[in-house]
């Protein structure tokens, strides 16, 4: 296998995280922000599955017609991130909602200046 | 039972969490979770002597053994870990009567209760397990719950405080993530101590040393070290008095003992060329955060903001003494995190007390203290000097063994830095002394003794034991001094 | 193709574009785990990514409004630091082994015990639960606790304050238009929470579980709320008893392992639930997947109660 594409899937992941990482970094918007800490973030679950998978294997549930399987423990510590990540998304959205309330706006230069 | 200590200490306040919830009332909240937070502090003390006399615990959870199932491994300084965390978690609940929030709204403190459990088991996850995925996922425990309870006060910057934070924090972790899934994809497991065996052997590879940047990064962040600590400041100064205490003593502690043992226990200096290079850099990040922070402090005019930017100077020398990665300095650290631990709790609980009694700690209002609250004013004091490290206290005891390991060195720029920034501190301490003894003449007139709610007696003992302990520290060292060499001498030796 | 997506969402202006863009990326997400043999995390993506976050995240754009202004920042500083992580994140792969390559050191040390013998030692077909439930159930118990710390943080935020009398969400509903999809949803919504409780109970054999069963059985009460009502579903499902029910599936978690303890087994040994090993690891996993699916369906409902509850930025906001 060339190096092309036997590394093409982490170097995509290379890519989302940094688009993910320059949204959260670059826009005012809060929930821009959020969105873009959400792409940062799948892009390490895609890196993790993308570990996980073995060429020629199968999904990891036992059967008799098949002995070659994907690795399950990156699945499982995905599962687990994904549900992080929504734990983290939905109180990062209150926060959002309470900050519109008391501020009147959710654009991180409004915020800034009217705490000076 | 006692063989199950270990996981007891996570597992009681992770579960007491969720029956707190379920009470409703806040007295009765607090009084549960008060009783609860005593028992963990028990348990610590009882794992600590089972260590001490023992050896290492090894607990497999769910009977898998490691690396197939999730390991406890509890050495001297987990155990050293734990007791800060649930002793400091305990005293600060202690002060945390409900009548004491009054910057929390009233419907909102039965959570306050809920989420400081979560915090803590979160905090206690991450110092107990030998999991590497593991302490991830009680990292997002303790740091979900940090959002909320700083969250929680009134004032509206404490939410932008705690967005930038969840913001900050969300990267820090997703960074831990992403060092992590690099080293199990080049080694297959996340046992840290099976880790530790199987690094050295592929200690040149490109992936390895990007998996101990990510994680340094990623820690760096959460334990805001200079330059990462833009967070620091704001979520301290917003958040409500007593999270701000409970945050000080033991959240940035915990990250400082992640860092500890990602570099000397997973990676060790001994096999590797890029961690003593980690190791430079450390010590030259942690040097410039004790005096560039200890400078911004002196400029502060918010008390609590400058307590927060000392914080940031204090974790510097914790980072130096990692970064001179000797047996006396690693020593250094781990006494530094016991005794900065008891000198900004202190603190902030004196902050705490001030607050409740006038309502606020704005500057203005807090001219002619001295006279109208003595005691609090001597407590602060003693506080102070602690934290300037004069003889006889405890924050003494760690910049003496600091500075005899920089001595050691042959290191006088690093003996200079420590100096320096003892002398920046006596300059803040002295800046709030200062502001506290002379009284105004336009406040000292309208001395308002209106709104003066009780001090719960609680939060004064809990306020003077931190106090005393910080004078008892500095004379009686046998405690601390005895557990961190021996955590330094297991440090030294795995490296 | 994700790339892509994620480059729109970079550029869109407007707000409810960019949720809808970010819906798609999470579908192509679960498309790809797909490909990647990990079924349990497409599904779960597919709910969370596709499904819930998206949700959450148009119920707040209508209460903060959708279009945003346009950010200025340092440039240099930002490129400067991309440029370095970029690097960095590169230049790590190649040390790494090719994708997919059987022989790579991932796939050699801990993972054959999972395959070869949790058929044996934890009995159930589908690996990834036997790892989720029994070898790594501590992991679970803190995912469980961390959507509950979620829930927690999410009410001390916005719940409590005043509750007012008709929702705005109640308001928009009320329209007579609505019928087709009345009778369509009443049609649909028994279907959705008989097919959680298959994904419930189904988990040991084929994908599933706990978390996606909340997620479907969540998703169930959130349509029937935008067909039917905020205010009719809290007759049915109270906001109070959904918060108690969250507490008790961590609790029922946490239960099992104090039985175990209590057996004098380990924290979380299911083999001291019955005499036979197999008959305490399949009860094991059952309960705790019950516990887990429980706190995972309140606390999805809890969210969307009271992110609903402050539609249009007035409500519970103290």
């Amino acid at each position: 296998m060339s190096l092309m594409s036997g590394l093409f899937n982490y170097w995509a992941v290379a890519a989302l995280l940094l688009i993910g990482l320059g949204i959260v970094v670059w826009q005012g918007n809060l929930i821009k922000k959020l969105v873009g800490l959400s792409i940062f973030q799948t892009a390490v679950f895609i890196f993790y599955i993308s570990v996980g998978k073995v060429a020629g294997g199968t999904a990891p549930i036992l059967d008799d017609s098949y002995s070659q399987y994907s690795n399950p423990l990156p699945h499982v510590l995905i599962l687990t991130a994904i549900v992080v990540g929504i734990a983290t998304t939905a109180l990062a959205l209150a926060l959002v909602i309470r900050i519109k309330a008391s501020y009147g706006s959710v654009e991180e230069s409004d915020i800034n200046g009217q705490d000076k | 039972m006692f063989s199950h200590l270990a996981i007891l200490q996570v597992v009681v306040p992770l579960m007491g969490a969720p029956a707190c919830f379920m009470l409703g009332k806040a007295r009765l909240t607090w009084l549960m979770s008060l009783l609860i937070s005593v028992v963990t502090c028990a348990i610590s003390i009882g794992l600590l002597l089972q260590v001490y006399q023992q050896g290492p615990i090894s607990y497999a959870l769910g009977g898998w053994q490691a690396p197939w199932g999730i390991e406890y491994r509890i050495d001297i300084i987990n155990a050293y870990m734990l007791l800060i965390v649930s002793a400091m978690g305990a005293l600060v609940l202690l002060a945390a009567k409900d009548t004491a929030l009054t910057d929390i709204d009233e419907h909102r403190r039965p959570l306050f209760y809920v989420a400081y459990l979560l915090c803590l088991a979160g905090l206690l996850g991450i110092a107990a397990t030998g999991d590497a995925f593991n302490v991830f996922v009680f990292l997002e425990i303790s740091s979900l719950s940090m959002y909320c309870l700083i969250a929680l006060n009134k004032d509206r910057r404490a939410l932008w405080a705690a967005f930038r934070y969840l913001i900050v924090g969300t990267i820090g972790a997703t960074f831990i993530l992403i060092g992590i899934g690099y080293l199990y994809m080049m080694t297959g497991t996340l046992n840290m101590q099976d880790l530790a065996q199987r690094l050295p052997a592929i200690a040149d590879n490109n992936a390895v040393i990007s998996a101990y940047a990510f994680i340094m990064v990623g820690v760096g962040l959460k334990l805001a070290l200079f330059p990462l600590h833009y967070w620091l400041p704001n979520a301290y100064t917003h958040a409500p008095n007593l999270v701000t205490a409970f945050l000080a003593a033991t959240a940035t502690k915990v990250a400082v003992y992640l860092v500890i043992r990602f570099n000397f226990f997973v990676f060790s200096p001994s096999w590797a060329d890029f961690i003593q290079l980690g190791n430079h850099v450390l010590l030259i990040l942690g040097s410039v955060a004790v005096l560039w922070a200890s400078w911004i402090a002196i400029r502060q005019t918010d008390i609590k903001r400058l307590l927060a930017y000392s914080s940031v100077a204090q974790i510097g020398y914790m980072v130096m003494g990692i970064g001179m990665s000797s047996l006396l300095s690693l020593q250094a650290s781990l006494l530094h995190l016991f005794n900065h631990a008891l000198m900004k709790g202190g603190l902030f609980l004196v902050l705490a007390t001030i607050a409740l009694r006038l309502g606020s700690v704005d500057t203005s209002q807090l001219r002619g203290l001295a006279q109208r609250m003595p005691l609090t004013f001597w407590a602060f004091v003693i506080g102070g000097l602690s934290l300037i490290g004069m003889p006889a206290t405890a924050g003494f005891i760690s910049k003496w063994y600091l500075v005899q390991a920089a001595i050691e060195q042959q290191s006088w720029l690093l003996v200079a830095v420590v100096l320096a920034g003892s002398a920046l501190a006596a300059i803040y301490v002295w800046k709030v002394v200062e502001v506290f003894w002379f009284t105004d003449k336009n406040t000292a007139s309208n001395t308002r003794h209106l709104s003066q709610p009780q001090v719960p007696v609680t939060m004064s003992i809990a306020m003077w034991l931190l106090i005393i302990a910080n004078v008892y520290f500095g004379i009686d060292t046998r405690l601390p001094v005895t557990l961190s060499e021996m955590g330094a001498q297991l440090l030294s030796g795995a490296s | 193709m994700l790339i892509v997506v994620a480059c729109f969402i970079a550029r869109s202006k407007d707000l409810m574009v960019t949720v809808i863009l970010f819906s798609i990326y999470g579908l192509l997400c679960a498309s790809f785990f797909m490909l990647m043999d990990a079924v349990d995390v497409a599904f779960t993506e597919a709910a969370v990514g596709a499904g819930i976050s998206p949700l959450l995240m148009l119920i707040t754009l209508a209460s903060v409004g959708r279009f945003q202004q346009a950010g200025r920042y340092p440039v240099v500083l930002i490129g400067f630091i991309g440029a370095v992580l970029g690097g960095l994140l590169v230049w790590a792969t190649l040390g790494m082994p090719m994708f997919g390559d059987a022989l790579a050191p991932v796939h050699q040390h801990v993972a054959p015990r999972y395959i070869e013998e949790s058929g044996v030692e934890v009995g159930v077909p589908n690996i990834v639960t036997s790892v989720l439930a029994s070898y790594r159930a501590f992991d679970t118990l803190g995912e469980v606790v961390v959507i509950f710390t979620a829930g927690v943080g999410v009410l001390s935020l916005l719940g409590g304050g005043s509750y007012q009398k008709r929702f705005l969400i109640d308001r928009i509903i009320d329209r007579e238009e609505h019928k087709i999809l009345r009778v369509v949803s009443k049609i649909l919504i028994p279907p959705i929470l008989l097919f959680a409780l298959y994904v419930q109970f189904h988990g040991d054999y084929g994908p599933g579980g706990g978390f996606q069963a909340g997620v479907i059985f969540a998703a169930g009460v959130v349509l029937y709320t935008l067909f039917f009502g905020l205010k009719v579903v809290q007759q049915v499902i109270s906001e109070m008893s959904v918060r108690v029910l969250a507490a008790l599936g961590v609790l029922l978690y946490g239960c099992v392992g104090l039985v175990s303890l209590l057996k004098g087994h380990n924290y979380l040994d299911y083999y001291a639930l019955a005499a036979n090993p197999k008959t305490g690891q399949h009860l094991g996993i059952l309960v705790i997947e019950l516990g887990v699916g429980i706190t995972v369906a309140s606390v999805m409902i809890l969210f969307f109660y009271t992110f609903a509850r402050n539609f249009g930025g007035r409500g519970a906001v103290s």
